[in-house]
């Protein structure tokens, strides 16, 4: 992997808030999506005539669509709490990433279309008219947000930049003006399936992969079900998972649970991707759309419970907005809560006891675990608030003898983004994740410094792309980071099933029914 | 009548209507707007119960800028607990007779002005001391504190320094409550004090002030976390369904 060559932030034991230096990362920009890009989402393939007004008007629309927004355009008064919490500032310095630097990118347009202030006094409340130079700024500072949230947690009104970012976004998309990656993904999405536009035959061909090598690993049968009808659960889990490290082995852990669960389970080629990138561009309409499929696809195999996979931002989508965006679930098994989390399925059979665990398979590694922001503050798992925290921690801590956690500041709900969230995940913005990055890798550091720590764990696809392209730039290796269901596949001892002496493979899409065959 | 008692209750009453119709206006409006998500800041409260309390910790104590900033929590804090003590301590202006809370609350009004200029004060010293606050801070930021300093200052002198007639400010405001004006006495500091609160309620439902009613709609704060449990649609999404 080529690293590209810029500046990276020197790791120091203590986090240092810088001060201000305007404008340096004003360079820093996605590539613009073309055409093709945008029509498939139902956007203008380019700059449309008259952007402004069309930019007002959606604006306008958007104010009165989202409570979030219009309140938060109102309430800041500048008291500075947000300033310091964003990972992009503090890897960057550029003061357009504070938090309130960066609404108030919005807020001024706001203030001088939609209050009297701003119609009457521009200069004196910082009202300032939707020109090209702002809209500029708008397109490199809105896509130097990973959404994560840090901010509304220090927010005396809460307020949410991602819910601005997105509302910004959105506003771009709809005069021309979207990110090439995010909206390529999702056509990839409306056409195949899958973000990375993995096709039915690809996706059963690696899933036969997997069941071979957990064959040879084991001598245990462990199956890898796609497209099975009836199956009693459908996991919806990112398509990375289907074949990159270390998400694959992730999936391989999934496998494992469900083995040993005794239940019967299916990946769907129709929903073969958790992620939705519709939430990163703040449009209700796609990401309603992407979720659709799940419905479709639950409602196809006939299954009686959805569980999702590892990937942070899909569990914010799974856990808050499925059931508004794809909903209601009244054909599902009202026994579970819908949907479940992978870790919350692991985790409900590690207390039942249903689990047969060698701890010391992961002796070789020393750990601790990055909550990933839009589980830590976007979602729950289990009954009590906070699960999102303790579940994976409790998972991680069964199935492994080492573990450490990172500084307090820096984890759970005030956890540092990974700095690759939110539709950032691309080469073009290579500078800002790394640079993004910073904070993490220096908590990181020095959990490894002082605790030996050797791996870090995380249960999110973005997480761990981002990480694994990443850890180099600060002089770690890209191994380093871990699946928390990879902890739990080397842990898991597998049960033998009648059939493991069989030779002859059952065809899956013959057995309709009978899921009795994977113990 | 003297013109400018005329002036002064004109001013008042207009104030007051800016201020009512200004703040109903918005509120109306936060009310109107659904929030089409879940979007709670997590963990959050699990029962409408829990939201409650949750709200009621960021109102009291700023519980989340006590995580954020422990200065600007001090001084905004001691700001606004003094704001609270003299808002209750002037209510006697209002009341005829004074309801006996607010006849025991006075000696602490007067504490509280102190306190919220020294609150204010310290905000104001952040704005140009602190680097990214300084970078944040508009000019309507700046003369927002100096208008509440302000405020605060002409109202300590009248306490300490020169002394106004109490009971006629008292007939001036009663009688604007009964719309039977009586005369505003002509004390300089009086008027500068009064034209200034006048100005902070005129400002009011048109600037940052908002953040009083924005915190209580804010989606991130008032949501219950229970979005697998229950379908949570807006009328502009349920449109969608068909
Ligand atoms: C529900 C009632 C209120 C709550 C919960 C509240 C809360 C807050 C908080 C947390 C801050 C940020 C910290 C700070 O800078 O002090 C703040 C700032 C401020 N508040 Fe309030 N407030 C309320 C009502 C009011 C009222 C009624 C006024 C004025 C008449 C007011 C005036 C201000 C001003 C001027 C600031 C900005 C201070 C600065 O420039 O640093 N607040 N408020
Ligand atoms: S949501 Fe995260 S990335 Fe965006 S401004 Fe807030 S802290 Fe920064
Ligand atoms: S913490 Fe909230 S109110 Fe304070 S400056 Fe940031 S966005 Fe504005």
């Amino acid at each position: 992997m080529a690293k590209a060559n810029l500046e990276v932030p020197e790791l120091q034991p203590y986090l240092e808030i810088p001060e201000v230096v305007p404008g340096v990362m004003a360079h820093s920009r996605p590539f613009v999506a073309k055409p093709d890009h945008q029509e498939p989402l139902g956007f203008p393939g380019e700059l449309v005539d008259d952007w402004q007004n069309k930019a007002i008007a959606k604006f306008g629309d958007l104010l009165g669509r989202y409570r979030s927004l219009q309140v938060y355009m109102d309430a800041c008064v500048k008291c500075g709490s947000c300033t310091d919490k964003c990972h992009y500032y503090i890897g960057t310095k550029d003061p357009k990433n504070m938090p309130v630097g960066r609404q108030d990118l919005m807020r001024k347009v706001y203030r001088r279309y939609f209050t009297l202030p701003g119609k009457w006094f521009p200069k004196l409340v910082g009202a300032e008219d939707l020109t090209k130079e702002v809209l500029d700024d708008w397109y490199s500072y809105f896509h130097q947000c990973s959404q994560c949230r840090r901010c509304s947690v220090f927010c005396p009104y809460g307020i949410d930049t991602a819910e601005i970012s997105m509302a910004a976004r959105e506003i771009m998309d709809h005069i021309g003006v979207g990110q090439k990656y995010c909206n390529e993904i999702i056509g990839k999405v409306y056409k195949i399936g899958n973000n990375l536009g993995l096709p039915g035959p690809a996706l059963r061909d690696t899933l036969e992969g997997l069941e071979e090598d957990v064959y040879d690993d084991t001598g245990v049968k462990v199956r890898y079900p796609i497209d099975k009808v009836g199956a009693e659960i459908l996991l919806v889990t990112p398509s990375a998972d289907f074949f990159a490290e270390p998400h694959v082995d992730g999936l391989v852990g999934y496998g494992k649970v469900f083995h040993e669960a005794g239940v019967s389970w299916t990946l769907s080629t129709h929903a073969s991707e958790a992620a939705n990138f519709g939430m990163f561009i703040g449009s209700y309409e796609n990401m309603r759309r992407v979720s659709q499929r799940i419905r479709e696809a639950a409602i196809q195999l006939k299954v009686k419970r959805i569980v999702f996979g590892e990937c942070g931002h899909a569990w914010r989508v799974a856990y808050s907005f499925l059931n508004t965006l794809a909903g209601p679930w009244d054909f599902l098994d009202p026994r579970y809560p819908v949907p479940q989390h992978i870790c919350e399925f692991t985790h409900d059979l590690i207390q039942q006891g249903k689990l047969n665990l060698d701890k010391s398979q992961n002796d070789d590694m020393v750990l601790t675990y990055h909550d990933s922001c839009n589980v830590a503050r976007a979602s729950r798992m289990g009954p009590t608030p906070g699960g999102q925290f303790d579940i994976p921690r409790a998972v991680i801590q069964a199935v492994c003898n080492h573990f450490h956690d990172m500084d307090e500041e820096t984890i759970r709900e005030r956890t540092f983004c990974c700095g690759g969230g939110g539709g950032l995940l691309t080469d073009d913005l290579m500078e800002l994740r790394v640079k993004g990055a910073l904070p993490r890798m220096t908590a990181l550091n020095n959990v490894m410094q002082e605790k030996g720590v050797t791996h870090m764990a995380a249960i999110c696809a973005i997480c761990k792309s981002q990480f694994t392209k990443v850890l180099p730039y600060y002089g770690m290796e890209m191994e380093q980071i871990v699946s928390v269901h990879q902890l739990v596949s080397n842990a898991i001892v597998l049960t033998p099933g009648e059939d493991d002496d069989l030779d002859d493979e059952d065809e899956e899409e013959d057995d309709d029914e009978s899921a009795d065959d994977e113990d | 009548m003297s013109f400018l008692t005329v002036v002064y209750a004109s001013l008042f009453y207009l104030a007051v209507l800016i201020l009512l119709v200004g703040l109903v206006n918005k509120i109306a409006q936060y009310a109107r707007t659904p929030a089409p998500l879940k979007i709670p800041t997590t963990p959050a409260p699990v029962t409408k119960g829990g939201v409650v309390f949750r709200l009621v910790r960021e109102v009291v104590l700023f519980e989340s800028l006590f995580k954020g900033n422990k200065w600007t929590w001090l001084f905004g804090w001691i700001f606004h607990f003094g704001l609270l003590l003299v808002t209750l301590r002037h209510l006697r202006y209002f009341m005829d007779p004074v309801w006996l809370p607010i006849e025991l609350i006075q000696p602490f009004g007067i504490y509280g002005g102190m306190a919220m200029v020294v609150g204010l004060v310290g905000l104001w010293g952040r704005r140009f001391l602190v680097n990214r606050v300084r970078y944040i801070t508009g000019p309507s930021d700046h003369l927002i504190l100096a208008l509440l300093i302000g405020i605060g200052l002409t109202g300590l002198g009248m306490t300490f320094v020169v002394h106004v007639d109490v009971v006629s400010v008292k007939q001036f405001f009663l009688g604007l409550l009964s719309f039977h004006i009586q005369p505003l006495p002509a004390d300089p500091l009086l008027l500068l004090h009064l034209l200034l609160v006048a100005i902070l309620m005129i400002v009011f439902p048109y600037s940052k002030l908002l953040h009083a009613p924005g915190l209580f709609f804010s989606p991130t704060r008032n949501q219950v976390d229970n979005p697998r449990e229950e379908r949570h649609l807006a009328p502009w999404a349920r449109r969608l369904e068909q």
